[in-house]
């Protein structure tokens, strides 16, 4: 057989192959340029430097995608085979290598420290001395909500006075209990204020997930876990559980309110109050 | 010469029980695992057609399903319950009872002492019953899913306290001690598995066949299989005080103060519920490249076998899969990082995630650099090997969102990770298995299996796994979380139903072209075109240089002698554009 030495060639296959990879190149661009469906409103301080992280990472691994799928593509359609063409033979280019590993791990070393004063921002910092505290408690399958009051103290709880309305065994008669607030699946705060969360669990394991704030944070019985944000768009948002808890995970929704102001907030506390 | 290998050599025509059932020949084992796997692989496809089925529907009547499952459809809607053990049946079927064992067990087994120059394993008979514990643990896990009181729902994580609590829902009575036995047999056959392959690799190479000569596939199973005994007796001994936890009054995972259905849970304290986690992820993290990385090594052979050129960098091939796994074991924690670990862990575990991403990088690099300057022959095998390529680049550009913490935030729990495991783990892998089968079913089978089929399969399937998997990030950006038996229920999710309604449809597309491989796969193991040739795909590793299927004991009467690594593709100079891994050097130096 003669020793074959030609170009590659333009084969079907290949040239449908590259062109699939065309549309996905095409398709992913449209989804993450165009944004036909895209993340929830956005409606915290702290969810900002989220979606700002999201978007560099987004850049930098967009060309990685578009340049890796796209000489994929080419090389496909360029290379093939079909006579007895020869293919090059080299197989190394140390030089080469060098410089793309050096330039990956620079590249994601920087990732790595901008992501990580973001997420400093959240976990290495405290809270402002004038937070809304409150606690939160999750339980098959419910969000339970319980607010300090005036007083800014909580009351004390107790597993053996849980009832069905008292749901997390409130002492009330434990004096700084007297101006607490329970509420089931419904959360307000106020725009602009921090609002400082402790997070437990009765049972199971479930996660306190505000989507338009750019929340989350599992909620595991036997620990106590507090995390802290600032709600900066007014309006009434959803509430879910990002932790399968079992039966009725999908429906442990509770409904949030940013109150446009402190009054608005103090309004609801007072109908509240004089329910419980 | 020992008795027992006397005995290989003279014993009578074996019966067919003894030569085709419980034989302890690599081959035939190869080939039940690969058979046991598809089985399973099949069960496992239907639960997602389920699932999906719900997903884009979920409010829809349905008298036909109420019909076929008059328990889980009662009233014509799927019940919650059924849902949540569909999710976790699908997960905990796919990854270890498909891909663990088609990759690890099927082609392990199979490739390991053709491609060595071996004429088995080194411990056969430990060989044979790693697989029918295997098949045992098989048979337990499908067993669960007809539990009277609910087939597990815990998620194939099977987080406590869900998990370590009999009445924390139903099914994690039976249903979840049926789970935990089935992933105990289960690794208890990758323990011996493993044990074989370390032992075979190491010390049955024939003359030659130096490390540095050996094709990547060998490589990759080498490090999985050192990946499974580290890692799999974690998974072990965490199920193990998972059963304490739920019979023995033992503690582990479990605090005090929990209150389960109104009643608090006596008998239990000084447990923690990330306890589970980091062991289940200690071992789960290397588990997802014990998955993948059969997989590169696999693909990477093919895709060189069919450029017609060696494979890019061999040694920073092999250097980066010893990273890679080595890198496996102080990254688990990125599945961790709202689960009230502490922060500076995530800290931690957001460095070490991006820097494994370093040597995948560089493989995917290697990958380009092959089928540039390539001839590419756009087989059947060939096509899948190219496409593993493409959704190894798509699932692994996601990780980088997913490892850089701040971002993780967002995202976890939600179909963006949905999105990025299933490219990586499941559909990467799967299409290099796929190729897999399509190259070597001729050495298997004696037979080929119809390329026309092959390529259709092929067309159908890449298309159709982007179409589903690929719109799954968009839901999880717009905040849709995972095993959610109904996204309608929340307000902001109402808006992507259409997503649902189209990744839905896909699958099902996906689904039944799978058909054509099944229907393509056994139909030619009977009726396939003969193979008249050892070597039909001119490739240069071992198993070429034998008859299709091979005979017992592998090899003729002398084991081969290897000259030359498996890349001699297109050598410069030479009458053949490929050269075997038999032939001498000499044979290169005249030239």
């Amino acid at each position: 057989m003669a020793d074959g030495n030609g170009p590659g060639r333009v084969t079907l296959s290949g040239v449908v192959l590259a062109f699939l990879i065309l549309i996905l190149i095409l398709a992913s661009l449209y989804l993450f340029i165009a944004k036909p469906y895209w993340f929830p409103t956005l409606a915290s301080v702290h969810g900002e430097s989220i979606d700002s992280l999201f978007g560099v990472v987004l850049i930098v691994s967009g060309i990685a995608f578009v340049v890796v799928q796209g000489l994929l593509g080419f090389f496909i359609a360029r290379y093939g085979q079909n006579g007895s063409e020869r293919a090059a033979y080299w197989h190394d280019n140390p030089r080469a290598e060098a410089i793309l590993l050096i330039g990956t791990a620079v590249i994601l070393t920087v990732l790595v420290f901008m992501g990580q004063r973001v997420w400093a921002s959240f976990y290495f910092t405290d809270a402002p001395a004038d937070a809304l505290v409150v606690q939160v408690t999750g339980e098959q399958f419910a969000w339970n909500f319980h607010y300090p009051g005036p007083d800014g103290a909580f009351g004390r709880t107790d597993n053996s006075l849980i009832t069905a309305t008292n749901t997390i065994g409130l002492d009330r008669n434990d004096p700084p209990a007297k101006d607490d607030i329970l509420v089931i699946g419904q959360m307000h705060m106020v725009a602009d204020r921090p609002v400082k969360v402790r997070l437990r669990s009765k049972d199971v394991i479930h996660s306190f997930f505000l989507p338009n704030l750019r929340v989350k944070q599992d909620a595991v019985p036997g620990m106590g876990i507090e995390i802290w944000f600032v709600p900066n768009k007014s309006g009434a948002y959803e509430i879910a559980c990002a932790e399968l808890c079992g039966l009725g995970h999908y429906r442990m929704k509770g409904a949030l309110t940013i109150d446009a102001s402190q009054a608005d907030f103090d309004n609801w506390y007072k109908e509240q109050l004089a329910q419980q | 010469m020992d008795d027992a290998h006397a005995a290989e050599h003279h014993h009578p025509q074996l019966g067919f029980w003894r030569k085709y059932v419980f034989s302890t020949d690599h081959k035939i084992i190869g080939i039940q695992y690969l058979i046991t796997a598809m089985a399973m692989a099949i069960v496992g496809g239907l639960l997602s057609m389920l699932m999906r089925y719900q997903l884009a529907w979920p409010t829809s009547l349905s008298p036909i399903m109420a019909k076929i499952f008059p328990v889980a459809f009662s009233g014509g809607i799927m019940e919650p319950g059924f849902y949540i053990s569909l999710v976790t049946m699908h997960g905990t079927i796919m990854v270890f009872f498909l891909f663990t064992a088609v990759l690890t067990g099927g082609f392990g087994n199979f490739l390991i002492p053709l491609q060595i120059g071996a004429r088995d394993m080194a411990f056969p008979f430990l060989n044979a019953l790693s697989y029918w514990v295997f098949l045992l643990s098989c048979i337990v896990i499908f067993s669960a899913l007809f539990v009277t009181s609910g087939a597990p729902m815990g998620g194939w994580t099977a987080y406590a306290p869900l998990s370590a609590v009999p009445q924390a829902a139903p099914g994690q009575a039976t249903g979840m001690t049926l789970w935990i036995t089935a992933i105990a047999l289960f690794t208890a056959s990758g323990l011996m598995g493993g044990l074989n392959y370390v032992t075979t690799i190491l010390t049955m190479r024939t003359r030659g066949m130096s490390m540095m000569r050996l094709p990547l596939t060998q490589w990759s199973l080498l490090i999985t299989a050192i990946l499974g005994l580290l890692a799999f007796p974690v998974l072990l001994a965490a199920g193990i005080l998972l059963l304490f936890d739920r019979m023995g009054g033992t503690s582990f995972f479990l605090p005090a103060g929990i209150i389960m259905n109104q009643m608090p849970l006596a008998g239990h304290a000084g447990g923690h519920p990330l306890l589970w986690q980091h062991l289940f992820w200690f071992f789960g993290h290397p588990e997802v490249y014990i998955v993948i990385l059969p997989a590169m090594g696999m693909a990477s052979d093919i895709l060189s076998t069919f450029c017609r050129k060696p494979i890019f960098s061999y040694r920073m091939m092999v250097y980066s899969m010893v990273a890679i796994a080595a890198l496996s074991f102080v990254v688990w924690g990125h599945h961790m990082f709202v689960s009230g670990m502490s922060p500076f862990l995530g800290s931690v575990f957001t460095l070490t995630t991006l820097l494994i991403a370093v040597p995948s990088a560089i493989k995917t690099f290697n990958w380009l650099g092959t089928v540039w300057g390539a001839r590419i022959r756009f087989t059947a095998a060939g096509l899948f090997a190219l496409g593993f390529v493409s959704l190894f680049v798509s699932g692994g550009i996601s990780g980088i969102f997913l490892g850089t913490s701040a971002a993780d935030i967002q995202l976890q729990d939600t179909y963006f990770i949905v999105a990025h495991f299933h490219l990586v783990m499941a559909i990467a892998p799967l299409f290099a298995a796929f190729g897999g089968l399509y190259f070597w079913f001729p050495k298997m089978f004696g037979r080929f299996m119809n390329e026309t089929l092959g390529k259709l399969h092929f067309w159908l399937s890449f298309t159709g796994v982007y179409a589903v998997f690929f719109p799954m990030h968009v839901l999880g950006i717009g905040g849709q979380m995972r095993r959610i038996y109904d996204p309608t229920q929340y307000m902001f999710l109402v808006p992507q139903q259409p997503v649902n309604v189209f990744i839905s449809i896909a699958a099902f597309i996906l689904g039944a072209s799978q058909l054509i491989f099944l229907f393509n796969f056994f139909g030619s193991i009977f009726g396939g075109r003969r193979v008249t040739e050892y070597n039909p795909w001119h490739a240069t590793t071992l198993e070429w240089s034998v008859p299709s299927p091979p005979g017992h004991g592998n090899f003729g009467v002398e084991l081969p002698t290897v000259h030359r690594w498996a890349f001699d593709f297109a050598v410069p100079g030479e009458k053949e554009d490929f050269i075997p891994q038999t032939v001498p050097a000499t044979v290169q130096a005249k030239h």
